[in-house]
């Protein structure tokens, strides 16, 4: 079985096929207004969880132009920030999210080599 | 181009940047910390972002409070800080030892504050991104109090949350420029680099002001100190300026006032031993540096006593710091010669602070006196011994923190003596700390050795602006106090002790000498005198018994001739004649 935050080297590489992780994802990008970052890592985040966890996320997209008292409540420096609220712990992943590779790293998806 | 000024050698010019007029055209913050704003000319340049650097716990965070707390509550400037490395409470438990309750003024809207945490652990990469979130958060922090001022605290930290070293640099000149056109006064504290002012070379995009603060440790004593290494468009001091951290805030001590200005008196004020007075024709000039200094034990500390016991007796206060003898020891060595400070100490008239030059740094010394000064007014500052501050610091420093200190109280009126131990192989006209060119009065005591003894002698080296005798006095320590002696010039020079004793016996025996002829003399002239008066009235008698003589006889011949008349008549009335009328 392929479990998220116990995933080994061998099937992690091997995980096209939709899984059934135990958790619900829930997941929160933030943005500050629509730029071709936020548009991009937005795209970039919906292709990943469509291919890792099916119908297991929840993705919330927070416009702290709108909102920008919860910058500060969330720690959020850089733009665009992706934050996995849960399963616990909290990570952060910062970037377009256009490097797949690391986004999986840092969503713990895959072990850091 | 940043403009300096031009560099001036030498004390007496260093602390011109405190004269230095305002810029025209540049406007500043002024901080609120003392002497940094005399240094800067008037403050931080205002709308700018200015940086601060120097090593760990060299107090940038201190200032950048400070300049934030200042301008909140002295200036009527809210202000924003964002802080990297600590949060919100441990930064107001922090400054709350120095009476700033930051969390009261957060409370009223004055400042805010944003605690951005960065660790890297928690981060991954993975694309372009862009820190926009530090600017909302920095632009909400500002409009959430209408903050003029800005303090980023210390933004370097960044750089060790993000890998991507490219966007972090386009940010941060993003951020600078930003905060320029926000109109805000920003500093920016950063840690001193290897050979460079931050170690991130955060001084590419902070160009406008740069202060370095340092923390240095010579001997066992640390001293910090600041310099604007540039303020552009400006001129300032650029100097280093030694500045302390106490409970009252960071206070920059630039040598204050230093155009030689300061206003003077002509009144005289009594040294406390008549004699002396007399010596320098009245006194000391009110508000004039007295050095005295001597070999040990020639009673460099008794005349100190003398002239805080003058002081307070003319209702005076005077302020005695020791930096040898504890207060009581002071009061009991004096009451010994006569002079009882307990009173004056009870009446709160004199104050002595005692310390060991060790104690402190020279800044903190040089502050203790300025706030003791500040607080007692007093009229007379006494410094006993100044040749033990080579102990607590560099000898150049001590020098140069002496001259502050002197003119420091030259400045404010305060006549000062400066005790200055002589060693006994130096020179006698010369302080260990070479500060006598700044002393108006100068007073030497030295032990002159003559007929196997060795006594005190005091002179006057030198007295600005006064008529002062030029001989040596010997000065005797008596249960009274000072006594200055009369001048005996033998052929060895001044006669003091038991040679001067003998002078004095052998003036004794000759004026008595003297007269006893005198007398002699006088009985000579009463015999005399006497004998003549004898004579005059032997003579008198004599005289007068002539003149009985002379009236016997006249009355004899008158007694005769009346008889021979009568006989006459007689016979020519028996001739019974007429009488022959003749």
């Amino acid at each position: 079985m392929n479990v998220p935050m116990a995933n080994s080297k061998g099937n992690a590489q091997a995980a096209p096929q939709p899984q059934t992780p135990p958790e619900q994802w829930e997941l929160r990008l933030y943005t500050a207004g629509h730029t071709p970052k936020s548009v991009l890592a937005f795209k970039n985040l919906k292709r990943i969880c469509d291919e890792h966890m099916p119908g297991q996320y929840h993705i919330e997209v927070i416009d702290l132009m709108q909102n920008p008292r919860l910058a500060k409540e969330d720690q959020i420096i850089a733009i665009p920030t992706l934050v996995r609220r849960l399963p616990a712990p909290l990570r952060k992943i910062i970037g377009d999210l256009s490097d797949e590779e690391r986004t999986l790293v840092g969503l713990q998806l895959r072990p850091r080599n | 181009m940043p403009h300096d000024a031009p560099v001036r050698c030498g004390p007496e010019t260093a602390g011109a940047a405190s004269d230095l007029p305002p810029a025209p055209g540049l406007p500043k913050t002024p901080t609120g910390i003392r002497g940094l704003d005399e240094i800067t000319g008037g403050g931080l340049p205002r709308g700018r972002p200015t940086l601060v650097c120097g090593s760990a716990g060299c107090g940038k965070t201190l200032l950048a409070m400070e300049f934030l707390v200042r301008g909140a509550t002295q200036y009527g400037e809210p202000g924003a800080c964002i802080t990297f490395e600590e949060t919100e409470a441990e930064l107001a438990q922090n400054v709350r030892s120095l009476g700033f309750d930051v969390e009261a003024m957060v409370a009223d809207n004055r400042l805010a504050f944003d605690h951005i945490h960065v660790d890297k652990r928690e981060i991954e990469e993975t694309g372009e991104y862009d820190l926009e979130g530090l600017f909302l958060r920095l632009g909400l922090a500002i409009d959430s109090v209408g903050a003029k001022r800005v303090v980023l605290d210390t933004i370097e930290s960044l750089f060790s949350g993000f890998s991507n070293m490219a966007v972090l640099r386009s940010e941060l000149r993003r951020l600078f420029r930003w905060l320029k056109d926000k109109g805000v006064t920003a500093v920016i504290t950063a840690e001193r680099g290897d050979g460079t002012l931050t170690r991130q070379g955060l001084e590419e995009y902070v160009s406008d002001c740069v202060i370095l603060l340092d923390h240095r440790v010579h001997e066992q004593l640390s001293t910090r100190r600041m310099r604007v290494v540039k303020y552009r468009g400006t001129s300032h001091g650029t100097n280093e300026y030694p500045f302390l951290i106490d409970e009252q805030g960071i206070s920059v001590l630039p040598v204050t006032s230093l155009g030689l200005s300061h206003r003077v008196s002509s009144e005289r004020v009594s040294t406390g031993v008549p004699r002396l007075d007399a010596m320098l024709g009245g006194g000391y000039y009110r508000g004039s540096s007295v050095l005295v200094s001597g070999t040990a034990g020639s009673g460099k500390s008794t005349m100190s006593a003398h002239l805080a016991d003058a002081t307070c007796r003319r209702g005076e206060r005077c302020l005695y710091l020791a930096f040898e003898e504890s207060r009581d020891q002071i009061v009991r060595n004096m009451r010994s010669i006569g002079l009882e400070l307990q009173q004056w100490l009870v009446e709160g008239l004199l104050r002595i602070e005692s310390s060991r030059p060790t104690l402190h740094g020279l800044e903190m010394h040089l502050a203790h006196v300025h706030r003791l000064v500040a607080q007692f007014k007093p009229h007379t500052v006494i410094i006993d011994p100044i040749s033990n501050f080579t102990t607590a610091g560099v000898h150049s420093d001590a020098a140069a923190m002496m001259l502050r200190l002197m003119d420091f109280l030259k400045s404010n009126g305060i006549t000062a003596m400066f005790v200055n131990l002589t060693s006994g192989t130096g020179a006698l006209e010369a302080t260990d700390i070479g500060v006598s060119s700044l002393i108006d009065t100068w007073i030497i005591l030295r032990d002159i050795e003559a007929g196997g003894e060795r006594n005190r002698g005091l002179y006057v080296i030198k007295s600005r602006g006064m008529k002062h005798s030029n001989q040596i006095r010997e000065f005797l320590i008596t249960a009274n106090g000072i006594d200055l002696q009369d001048v005996y010039v033998g052929p060895e020079g001044v006669l003091t002790g038991s040679l001067r004793a003998a002078q004095e016996a052998r003036e004794r025996a000759a004026a008595a000498m003297r007269e006893h002829e005198m007398q002699q003399r006088q009985a000579d002239l009463d015999r005399r005198r006497a004998v003549l008066q004898a004579q005059i009235i032997a003579l008198q008698h004599e005289a007068k018994s002539v003149e009985h003589e002379l009236q016997a006889e006249r009355a004899q011949y008158e007694a005769e001739s009346r008889t021979l008349e009568e006989q006459r008549l007689a016979a020519a009335l028996r001739r019974g004649g007429e009488p022959v009328g003749t």
